[in-house]
């Protein structure tokens, strides 16, 4: 089959193409940045998605499937640049993939759509509100970009799609918001919290794809691997220091001593989990991970040891 | 760290739990942290509140059930020793998790030690998830209400919700009531104060005639029941729900009642 995948110059991404190489699918890559030392196989074309170079490349190769995964996370964006990114690319993608008539589009979003809070369940179900808008307001522009590929589930109904609410990814590429988090030698914690977090290693994130591209799955699903654990816990594993501090205190010196900066709605994501149930999609699939939680942690540890 | 006893540790390892290598389970209850609880809750149950069960061969050992109990004395001390019976008592130990208040998890440390204990915010999806699990919920379905009782009223029912048994039809889950005694001669209020409870985050503060809601160490007593079966879906109308309502009430009642004419005869 011929796949589209955006965003390929990402780590994470790579590793999805190479899956998608090795199950005999041919790869078109878009990405404003160049991967270096690309397989052969793979078709990289060097846009940007919401220009009309990316328009051609859809029109010229005719994707029967497309992989979106050109969204970014990283708080250094401005916010408006993220709304161009995020709902702007998002929106171009489905639009370019109806109109060049790809059968499947896959959607690879995050679990944290659903937002961190004292009230809220563990355990997320797909059909639970988008509560990130309010927990975590910096978050809004990938809840729109998850919203609007939801609605292409009644608008492009020749489209099959799926919305894939993926957990955060832990191990040898080190990309990530959590991660990025763990990166430096001492972690700050709130004093009296311990949330939950919920990982995956790449190639198990990267399985789960090919996996809704080959079962052609239609809906929102969650993708999880193994169960969560104690930020604390994770911490302490991959060789860091946990550093808990009061929330006043935590407020008042992130971005200072060396800690990460961190907007006001990541608060509650230090306090409170975001844990998803990943059964309807394992169910449908048949998925299970291959990673387990020591497995993640150990390739972490092993890709970033921690900063002298 | 708080202290550990090794034999509370060692009834710690045979709870079934689906732990993983780190000592946690999918909902992140630690088993560090249920030994530190039992370890302190443990004393207070056998040394300080004396708790005595009776009917305890009536809780199931295995599967999901529903505890239904009675709330009496400013805080739920009456839950905690409920907790503790199910695990000092039961062969093996089973760990009975309850619906927090709210506020519980917006304070620092609580937070922490009732999600590590498996005492979860009381929320339905909570509950419901639980169950289906095959776990052991504690449910005091007077709330807040109940912990609010003056001293006066420690032997009374406020009004039982029907959220606990719709919840029992829908998962299919027997109820076991609980009638539970002392809890209102532990902390004796006289007074519940709210705007103590502001400034704590908590619903109320209960006032004793010693002021502060230190518990006395008087004899609390659990009296269990026969397991109660509900049919249906948990979508009925009220009226058909609040008659399977009353009944555990007025079984939680009947419980309370039997255990009270046994103090009174000075056998307790």
């Amino acid at each position: 089959m011929k796949v589209l995948l955006t965003g390929i110059a990402s780590p994470v991404a790579q590793i999805v193409a190479k899956h998608l190489l090795a199950e005999g699918h041919q790869v078109i890559g878009i990405d404003r940045r160049l991967w270096e030392g690309a397989p052969a196989g793979v078709e990289m074309h060097a846009v940007d998605i919401r220009k009309r170079a990316a328009e051609d490349v859809f029109r010229k190769a005719r994707p029967e499937a497309v992989i979106h995964m050109a969204t970014v996370t990283h708080l250094r964006f401005r916010s408006e640049e993220r709304y161009r990114i995020n709902l702007g690319g998002t929106r171009a993608v489905f639009e370019y993939a109806a109109q060049y008539g790809a059968k499947q589009a896959i959607f690879v979003g995050r679990h944290t759509y659903y937002g961190a809070g004292a009230d809220h369940a563990l355990y997320h179900h797909e059909d639970d509100p988008p509560m990130a808008v309010t927990t975590f307001p910096e978050l809004a522009d990938l809840v729109a970009a998850d919203l609007y590929a939801c609605t292409s589930l009644w608008r492009l109904p020749e489209l099959t799609t799926s919305v894939l609410r993926m957990v955060y990814v832990l191990g040898p590429t080190g990309t990530g918001t959590l991660a990025n988090f763990l990166r430096n030698r001492h972690v700050p914690a709130i004093l009296g919290y311990d949330p939950l977090y919920q990982f995956m290693h790449e190639e198990d994130i990267a399985s789960a794809i090919v996996l809704s591209l080959k079962h052609k799955l239609r809906g929102v699903f969650n993708v999880a691997g193994p169960a969560p654990l104690p930020l604390s816990v994770i911490v302490r594993e991959t060789g860091r220091k946990r550093v808990p501090m009061p929330e006043l205190a935590f407020l008042a010196l992130t971005g200072r001593l060396g800690l990460p900066s961190l907007p006001q709605g990541a608060i509650a994501h230090i306090k409170y989990p975001v844990v998803i149930d990943g059964a309807a999609f394992r169910k449908a699939t048949g998925f299970q991970h291959d990673h387990d939680e020591l497995s993640c942690i150990a390739d972490y540890r092993s890709a970033f040891p921690v900063p002298r | 760290m708080l202290p550990i006893d090794p034999r509370i540790k060692a009834r710690v390892e045979r709870i079934a739990l689906p732990f993983n290598r780190y000592g946690y389970d999918p909902y992140g209850i630690s088993k560090q942290h249920l030994a530190e609880m039992f370890t302190a809750l443990g004393f207070f149950y056998r040394h300080y509140f004396r708790v005595k069960c009776h009917g305890i061969e009536r809780v199931p050992t295995s599967g999901r059930v529903m505890l239904v109990g009675n709330h009496s004395g400013g805080y739920a001390i009456d839950g905690a020793m409920l907790i503790t019976s199910m695990f000092m008592e039961l062969d093996p130990p089973r760990l009975a998790q309850g619906m927090a208040e709210k506020f519980i998890n917006r304070v620092p440390f609580a937070s922490l030690w009732s999600s590590r204990t498996g005492q979860f915010t009381g929320l339905p999806e909570h509950a419901e998830r639980l169950l289906e699990d095959d776990r052991m919920l504690m449910v005091f379905p007077e709330g807040a209400r109940g912990t609010a009782k003056l001293y006066w009223e420690r032997h009374s029912l406020v009004d039982f919700g029907t959220g606990f048994v719709r919840l029992a039809m829908k998962t299919r889950t027997p109820i076991v009531p609980v009638g539970i005694l002392g809890g209102g001669e532990a902390i004796p209020s006289i007074a519940n104060s709210a705007t103590l409870g502001k400034l704590v985050g908590a619903p109320y503060v209960p006032i004793t005639p010693y002021l502060l809601a230190l518990p006395l160490p008087v004899k609390m007593e659990l009296r269990f029941g026969e397991p109660m079966f509900f049919e249906g879906t948990g979508t009925e109308d009220d009226e058909a729900v609040q008659e399977s309502v009353e009944s555990v009430k007025s079984r939680v009642a009947s419980l309370m009642a039997d255990g009270l004419l046994v103090r009174e005869g000075g056998q307790g």
